[in-house]
């Protein structure tokens, strides 16, 4: 920690205005105070309390909460492939983590050497301090897509949605939509062959420096959502709770995201207001369909397949683009969850309807909050023009 | 004939293609340029369509001006707007059916564009026939031009065409290329015009 504190007091004279490497002033600075907390307090004369946890520090915890269920869909790529190929039984722990890791990894870096370099870039030219909320994105955008996407899609998309979803509207904290559902959007309706179906999408298909093995191209395995699309209950709820089923990297273990999840709850920086309403939302619609008898999926089954469990601890809890108002909050989880499940029913086009509602909450939480505000507003006028 | 070509008609005729261009700057007719503009073919079609119309509708408007009761004025307007376009419409047919299958009711819908019914209000109602038919050519190809631009972005990475001759190699697709399916969706055109305009923003930003 030390040495990382004396290499950037050293390097500090280089970017100050007229020194070497002054272009990158704003690389150096958006690192250092990622590293350390800044030394900045509120100003004499105001009544603002300057919080040490600052907006990076929130970031962290949330990359921290991601690490499981990252580790686990790791894992799991490792696992499908072996699986694919009939060779599980000769492959040890090492062999399907290290496989899923080296499958994983190019698509985070391609993620953040794209994303951070567009916010740098923007920073730099508009002459204003780093923003951190690409920290979050850039780990969240290789969870939720499959495994076999081309690096050069995710380059295009994660590109796309930084400048369109985010610094078009003013970057970190003004955007309406989560930039990473934006980057899966954009995905999914620009190459929708690699992006859904059962055709070589979910189980990566070749070895990776020996390790791994190659599947024929001809092997298809969907997920299990995909499969209740064409009326197959899920048979195995066991796997898909563990998380041992294809789907997009991240998103698989109800286990590994609840660890994370119960991380962001303890820390307070996701709200169980709206972690709640979710479910209570996907399992209550999810009832409906299954006593009408439109899915063959029970209602638990719902919450435990495809992107709902990650959807809701992490996606729909983003405080930037969420419901701010706390009675709001519930309004927004609950029909996040409402419309997520519909989607899954009643358009067969659309095996995971996770992405589309938090979209399309995202774009209600304005009008929601204004709703309630508004509201509070006339209660207290009221009780004001009575005397 | 000096006076035909006055720096006040040339200014008539140019300001659309630019700084007065009917979708970058007063943002019209952005619902046809979102419709037809998947593939540049029909996109060239429409605008030529609408530079034509606006023109003559321009010019007939400019001719009886001044006998159009003033409360009536929309209704006479339409009537020579509609007639128009019905004109084209089976000239489209007769002569480019592909192109106008393709465009559909686009080409009816031309009746309710927003820059013919803007020209004829603000301009051929005041102004004299042969500056109407300026006006009405600049804010027509001013109108194609965007759609043209939007035309081009959308077929070349939505099909990787050009008016239908294809554009990217087979070794491009070999490699792992894929065409953007959203690019052939209404959707992407509008964020491609918001595009434009951007860009039309920043290179004018000194003359605003």
């Amino acid at each position: 920690m030390k040495a990382l504190r004396k290499f950037f007091d050293n390097i500090k004279p280089n970017i100050a205005e007229g020194g070497k490497f002054h272009a990158f002033r704003s690389l150096v600075d958006g690192f250092e105070t990622f590293a350390f907390v800044p030394n900045q307090t509120s100003r004499v004369g105001c009544v603002n309390i300057h919080d040490a946890i600052d907006s990076k520090r929130i970031m962290s915890f949330v990359v921290i909460a991601l690490v499981p269920a990252l580790l686990f869909g790791m894992y799991n790529v490792g696992y499908q492939n072996y699986l694919a190929a009939g060779t599980l039984a000769n492959a040890t722990f090492c062999d399907l983590f290290l496989y899923g890791l080296l499958a994983v990894l190019p698509k985070i870096i391609v993620s953040y050497v794209v994303g951070l370099g567009i916010e740098f870039v923007v920073a730099q030219w508009k002459g204003e301090e780093i923003q951190e909320g690409f920290l979050v994105s850039g780990i969240l955008i290789p969870m939720i897509v499959p495994v076999n996407t081309p690096l050069w899609m995710l380059a295009i998309a994660v590109a796309f949605s930084v400048i369109l979803a985010k610094e078009i509207f003013g970057g970190t904290g003004m955007n309406i939509f989560n930039p990473a559902l934006i980057t899966r959007a954009f995905l999914f309706f620009s190459y929708p062959s690699v992006m859904t179906g059962d055709d070589n999408v979910w189980v990566a298909q070749n070895t990776i420096f020996g390790l791994g093995n190659n599947v024929p191209d001809t092997y298809t395995a969907a997920t299990p959502l995909g499969e209740a699309a064409l009326g197959t209950p899920l048979t195995d709820s066991f796997n898909a709770i563990i998380g041992l089923i294809p789907g997009a990297i991240g998103e698989t273990s109800v286990i590994a995201i609840a660890l994370g999840g119960i991380l962001l709850l303890w820390t307070g920086v996701a709200s169980w207001k709206t972690m709640l309403s979710v479910f209570v939302g996907g399992a209550l619609t999810g009832l409906l369909f299954q006593s009408l008898g439109m899915s063959p999926l029970t209602w638990s089954d719902q919450l435990i397949l495809g992107g709902f469990c990650f959807g809701a601890v992490f996606m729909a809890t983003d405080p930037v683009t969420s419901a701010r108002t706390e009675c709001g909050k519930y309004i927004y989880g609950f029909l996040i969850g409402v419309v997520a499940v519909m989607v899954r029913v009643m358009n067969p086009g659309y095996p995971e309807g996770m992405m589309l509602a938090i979209l399309l909450m995202n774009l209600f939480a304005p009008l929601i909050d204004y709703c309630f505000v508004q509201s509070n507003i006339n209660k207290r006028a009221k009780r004001a023009t009575i005397k | 004939m000096s006076k035909l070509f006055s720096n006040e008609n040339k200014a008539v005729f140019s300001n659309p293609l630019n700084l007065n261009n009917p979708i970058a700057v007063q943002v019209l007719g952005i619902c046809s340029a979102l419709a037809v503009t998947s593939q540049l073919e029909p996109a060239i079609v429409m605008g030529l369509s609408v530079t034509i119309i606006t023109a003559f509708s321009n010019v007939i408007i400019s001719l009886i001006r001044k006998t159009i009761p003033n409360r009536i004025r929309i209704i006479v307007q339409l009537v020579v707007v509609a007639a128009l376009v019905t004109i084209v419409a089976q000239i489209l047919k007769a002569f480019a059916y592909d192109v106008s299958v393709q465009l559909s009711v686009y080409v009816g819908l031309i009746i309710t564009n927003c820059i013919l019914m803007g020209r004829l209000e603000a301009f051929a109602m005041q102004n004299g026939p042969w500056e109407s038919f300026l006006d009405g050519i600049g804010n027509g190809l001013g109108y194609a031009l965007i759609l043209v631009i939007v035309g081009f972005i959308r077929e070349l990475l939505g099909f990787g065409t050009l008016l239908g001759f294809q554009i990217v190699p087979d070794c491009v697709y070999n490699a792992g290329y894929m065409n953007n399916g959203m690019m052939t969706m209404p959707a992407m055109s509008l964020i491609i015009v918001g595009c434009v305009i951007w860009a039309h923003r920043s290179i004018n930003k000194e003359e605003k």
